[in-house]
């Protein structure tokens, strides 16, 4: 036995010295991410794309299991064996990254000039001084719902609360679906999908947003404890048992056409168009009652930074430079439609619903989620909060004014501006 | 038990040579790595990343400012909680599998061990994921499984309320490992000496005799060992809950344990960033935690076993 | 005893068995039978075995095609052998030195081996990185071996010293009267005796190391030193959405161990009955 054990070790020790294999040398480029969804696109059809006009660079997408990207990410970053272009998360996550010497500052990048102030907001110091990533694409929230699904009960899409809630009563009264397919097992549905979808039109996006930074507004007045108390008024409509229901299910549900309605991201597309066999349509957040204008959650949601350890960097410079062109914005918001470019190029959707989702931004007001720029930065941290409050509400474990009170005051807990 | 042909005091050569490539492994790639990290639960990082030192400032937040405090003894709580799952159903289970399997004459006793542990070979991301499909309302397995039994009515979400999921998350850790226990408390009764159960078998003891008043005595060290490690197993867990209710332990951290709560606090989540230093605090908390059981164990419990077992 | 009784009794204990098992094995059942169906089927009839319409292997082709499957497999296999022999032949040495040799601090080297299973490991994470970038051995497979011997070893060192101690003494004591030395007595009569311990340790090792998915990822992430537990990973998205293709892919990681574990448990049992002591 022991005999064997030493003969298996040796053979596998040797095995192992001759699959041992040092750094590449070389301009290979690698990209890390959490995004393994588009794998295939980056390497079917971005980096094929980037190689016709720079055949000598090579580049190679290789994205981590999307729960261990904080973690591995920063621990290779740390390491010093992380690859040369880095996907970044918005606001302080990255911030942090840049702060400790990570990323490298890209203002002189050829090309930063195609985004806006609002695009690269996400990926600036506090002063707006610096940049230190190339902004790739944004997220829009609002409501998609199952076309076929209406036409058979006859419904019309509501545009106000009232009309919302009267859709909703009838796909109940009807009892062949579930009119609303959102769980709160992962919590972050009920903050995202459910609190920074509809709150916008009650906090008047940017207005209310940037009025909580500066402290002249506070979690306990109207417009949050509203939102709240109309998420609470969504679950008797949601699917049975949806406290255990986790984000996925939410998706099947509906592809699998038994809910009618989704309160969606819009990177939600491009997996119903491969999983929904039925024709659906997106509406924006419906207006609460007496409001004029509506508010819609486009946030920025991913960027790429360039690591200051890479031993590439002109090579990936030159990538960077091309993604800031008018050819990647169309590849990229075409090969994942429900990610909206960020550059100012016109690109033409070729998907229609992509399409609505992005027509709301010339008949409605543009902000992010209001959690993410500064407010998020403490212990306690408002965004997990924000997880937690909401889908207790939604469970009915928590009433709106509990939450507002819950959340304002772990905010005054750190925040100067609001204590 | 004497060393024999010791050159140098206390230390003959076979001693070290069966101990130092273990020792040297183990320490280069565990322990070194280890204390290098919990020696940052004694600094603080200000906004360039720096590190100063501070010294027990962090363990003094994280027991008494309410912000800190609150998570941790919430954490313990409910790792001690765990724990009492896996004691109460994992390890009498374990053992009562183990006495049936270690019966003579049993047919198809290797069938039946081979495939009782096969939940323990299993990855977490499958147990998690398979268990959530099992028990989600909205697949219907467990609903018409009780359907069956007419217990319909009983079903409920319980994967995610407050007061049921930590202990639906306890019962699938204990399916997955009940085949831990149940392989090493076999393996201790194989070792019983025949002939000390067989003058009871011509007495005509029955098998529950014989177990209950001599096997299990003799057995004592390896359940003590058993629980010992569940104790450990347990306050190191992090995996299932992290791969089925996320670093948050939701609803409301009625999942929290102390590993999800390290992994939070050390590596960040979703806009909360990672913090080196209190995540050292708690791993350290925790270590502090689980060398108290292992030090009962190895100067109480097995000192004490050891007198009345052999 | 009446024969009738025994006859009920050893029924009740054949009942007892085979429900538990039923209890361990109908969730792989599930997983398995699903891997196969579509996913409109998944979702209809969970219970229900793949059937004409329902049969679907689009979850296999894609991880099977867009994958070094073989390499994965490969890698995954090299690194749980070696871990696996070293930390047996090591851990058992250890573990016979701690329970036979009275020496000073002996309690306390005890103690220092077992802190590796009191601390999240992935509190090292950093710290180890560096040191194995330092060694050069970054994204090897040596890193990952040298790293899990080390990880496991606390436990085997554990469970192997306390079923040492359970070894008669007369056994040692005829060998060493014999004049035999140190070495023969560990390699020829203790290692045989506890065969059944070092079979269950050798199981309890294989798990973790098999199913691991963080030291990989940080340690030996390239395509060439990916073990088959990241390789899959890449087939389940941001969103688990395809569960046809999450439970094929995880279908494919598990199957392999599967194998290895029941080729394997016809030599542990053996060990078994063989080392028991009679």
């Amino acid at each position: 036995m022991l005999k064997k054990i030493i003969k298996i070790t040796l053979a596998a020790l040797l095995v192992m010295s001759m699959l041992a294999t040092a750094a590449m040398a070389g301009a290979t480029l690698k990209i890390e991410s959490w995004r393994n969804d588009d794998s295939e696109i980056w390497t079917d059809i971005i980096i094929p794309a980037f190689n016709k006009a720079h055949p000598d660079i090579k580049v190679t997408f290789s994205p981590m299991p999307p729960a261990e990207y904080n973690a591995g990410l920063n621990a290779k970053l740390a390491g010093g064996t992380a690859g040369d272009l880095i996907t970044c998360r918005p606001f302080d996550a990255s911030l942090e990254l840049f702060k400790k010497g990570y990323l490298v500052g890209l203002d002189d990048l050829k090309g930063m000039n195609e985004f806006s102030d609002v695009a690269k907001s996400a990926w600036q110091t506090d002063d707006g001084k610096s940049t230190f990533a190339v902004p790739m694409a944004s997220v829009i929230h609002g409501f998609i719902y199952n076309k076929e699904a209406f036409k058979e009960l006859g419904l019309s899409v509501p545009t106000t609360e009232a009309e919302f809630f009267a859709v909703l009563d009838k796909i109940k009264a009807d009892g062949s679906y579930i009119p609303l397919s959102m769980g709160t097992a992962d919590q972050w549905e009920a903050a995202t999908m459910g609190f920074q979808n509809i709150g916008p039109n009650y906090w008047k996006g940017e207005e209310g947003r940037k009025a909580l930074i500066a402290g002249t507004a506070k979690l306990t007045d109207k417009p949050y404890t509203d939102t709240w108390k109309q998420l609470a008024k969504w679950a008797p409509y949601m699917g049975k048992g949806f406290k255990a229901q986790k984000y996925p299910d939410s998706q099947n549900l509906f592809t699998l056409g038994r809910a009618v309605i989704y309160p969606a991201g819009s990177w939600d597309i491009a997996t119903f168009n491969t999983q929904a066999d039925f024709e659906f349509g997106a509406f924006p957040p419906p207006l609460p009652a007496g409001a004029k204008k509506g508010y819609i959650s486009d946030h920025t949601d991913i960027a790429l930074g360039l690591n200051t350890a890479s031993k590439n960097q002109e090579a990936a410079r030159t990538f960077l430079a091309w993604m800031t062109t008018a050819e990647f914005a169309d590849l990229y918001a075409n090969a994942l439609p429900g990610f909206f470019p960020l550059s100012s190029h016109k690109v033409s959707l070729k998907d229609p619903v992509a399409q609505e989702f992005v027509d709301w931004r010339n008949t409605h007001e543009s902000t992010i989620r209001n959690s993410y720029q500064i407010l998020s930065r403490g212990t306690p941290n408002l965004e997990n909060q924000l997880w937690n409050v909401s889908s207790r509400v939604i469970n009915g474990t928590m009433t709106p004014e509990e939450a507002s009170k819950e959340t304002q005051a772990g905010l005054e807990k750190w925040y100067k501006p609001q204590q | 038990m004497s060393v024999r042909g010791g050159k140098f005091a206390g230390f003959p050569h076979h001693v070290i040579v069966f101990l130092a490539p273990a020792t040297i492994i183990y320490t280069m790639f565990m322990v070194y790595p280890l204390l290098d990290s919990i020696r940052l639960s004694l600094y603080s990082t200000d906004g360039t990343g720096a590190f100063h030192f501070t010294g027990l400032t962090n363990y003094i937040t994280l027991i008494t400012d309410p912000e800190w405090s609150n998570a941790f003894w919430n954490a313990l709580k409910n790792n001690f909680k765990f724990f009492c799952v896996h004691m109460l159903v994992q390890n009498p289970i374990g053992i009562m599998l183990a006495a049936l399997l270690s019966l003579p004459k049993l047919k198809g006793r290797t069938a039946y061990r081979t495939l009782i542990f096969m939940p323990t070979m299993l990855s977490v991301v499958i147990i998690g994921f398979i268990w959530q499909l099992i028990l989600s309302p909205l697949w219907g397995v467990s609903e018409s499984l009780l359907g069956f039994i007419g217990l319909t009515d009983w079903f409920q979400p319980w994967l995610g309320q407050e007061g049921t999921a930590l202990l639906t998350l306890a019962l699938i850790s204990v399916w997955q490992f009940v085949g831990i226990p149940m392989m090493l408390i076999y393996a201790a009764l194989l070792n019983i000496p025949e002939d000390l159960t067989e003058s009871a078998i011509i007495d005509g003891a029955t098998h529950w005799e014989i177990f209950w008043h001599i096997k299990l005595p003799l057995i004592l060290p390896t359940i003590a060992m058993v629980s010992i490690l569940t104790f450990v197993a347990n306050f190191n867990a992090f995996d299932l809950i992290y791969s089925v209710k996320g670093a948050l332990a939701g609803p409301d951290f009625s999942t929290d344990i102390m590993g999800t709560l390290f992994y939070r606090t050390f590596f960040g989540f979703q806009l909360q960033l990672g913090n080196p230093t209190m995540g050292a605090t708690v791993a350290t908390m925790m270590f502090g935690v689980i060398l108290v059981g292992v030090l009962f164990y190895l100067f109480v419990l097995q000192r004490k076993l050891r007198r009345y077992a052999l | 005893m009446p024969k009738t009784r025994q006859a009920i009794s050893s029924m009740a204990i054949h009942a007892i068995l085979v429900s538990y098992m039923l209890i361990a094995l109908w969730p792989i059942f599930l997983t398995i039978i699903n891997s196969f169906k579509s996913r409109k089927a998944i979702f209809g009839d969970p219970m229900g075995l793949p059937g004409v319409d329902t049969f679907s292997l689009k979850g296999f082709e894609k991880v099977l095609l867009r994958s070094d499957f073989e390499i994965y497999f490969m890698n995954s296999i090299i690194v749980t052998i070696a871990t696996l022999a070293l930390v047996l032949i090591l851990g058992a040495m250890a573990a016979w030195a701690l329970s036979e040799y009275r020496f000073k601090g002996n309690k306390l080297l005890g103690l220092y081996l077992a802190i590796g299973i009191m601390i999240p490991i992935r509190l090292g994470s950093v710290s180890l990185l560096q040191l194995i970038v330092n060694m050069n051995l970054a994204n090897t497979l040596t890193a990952l071996v040298l790293v899990y011997i080390a990880q496991s070893l606390p436990l085997a060192i554990f469970i192997l010293s306390e079923f040492m101690q359970q070894i008669p003494k007369d056994l040692k004591e005829a060998a060493r009267c014999d004049g035999v030395n140190e070495y023969t007595i560990f390699f020829k009569v203790i290692l045989p005796l506890t065969r059944p311990a070092i079979a269950t340790v050798g199981v309890f090792t294989l798990v973790p190391v098999w199913n691991d998915l963080w030291f990989p990822l940080i340690l030996a992430p390239s395509e060439k030193t990916q073990t088959i537990t990241l390789g899959v990973q890449q087939f389940i998205g941001q969103y688990v959405t395809d569960w046809n293709a999450v439970l094929a892919s995880l279908t494919l990681a598990i199957v392999p161990i599967l194998i290895i574990y029941i080729l394997l448990s016809r030599h542990l049992i053996r060990g078994i009955t063989a080392g028991a002591v009679k």
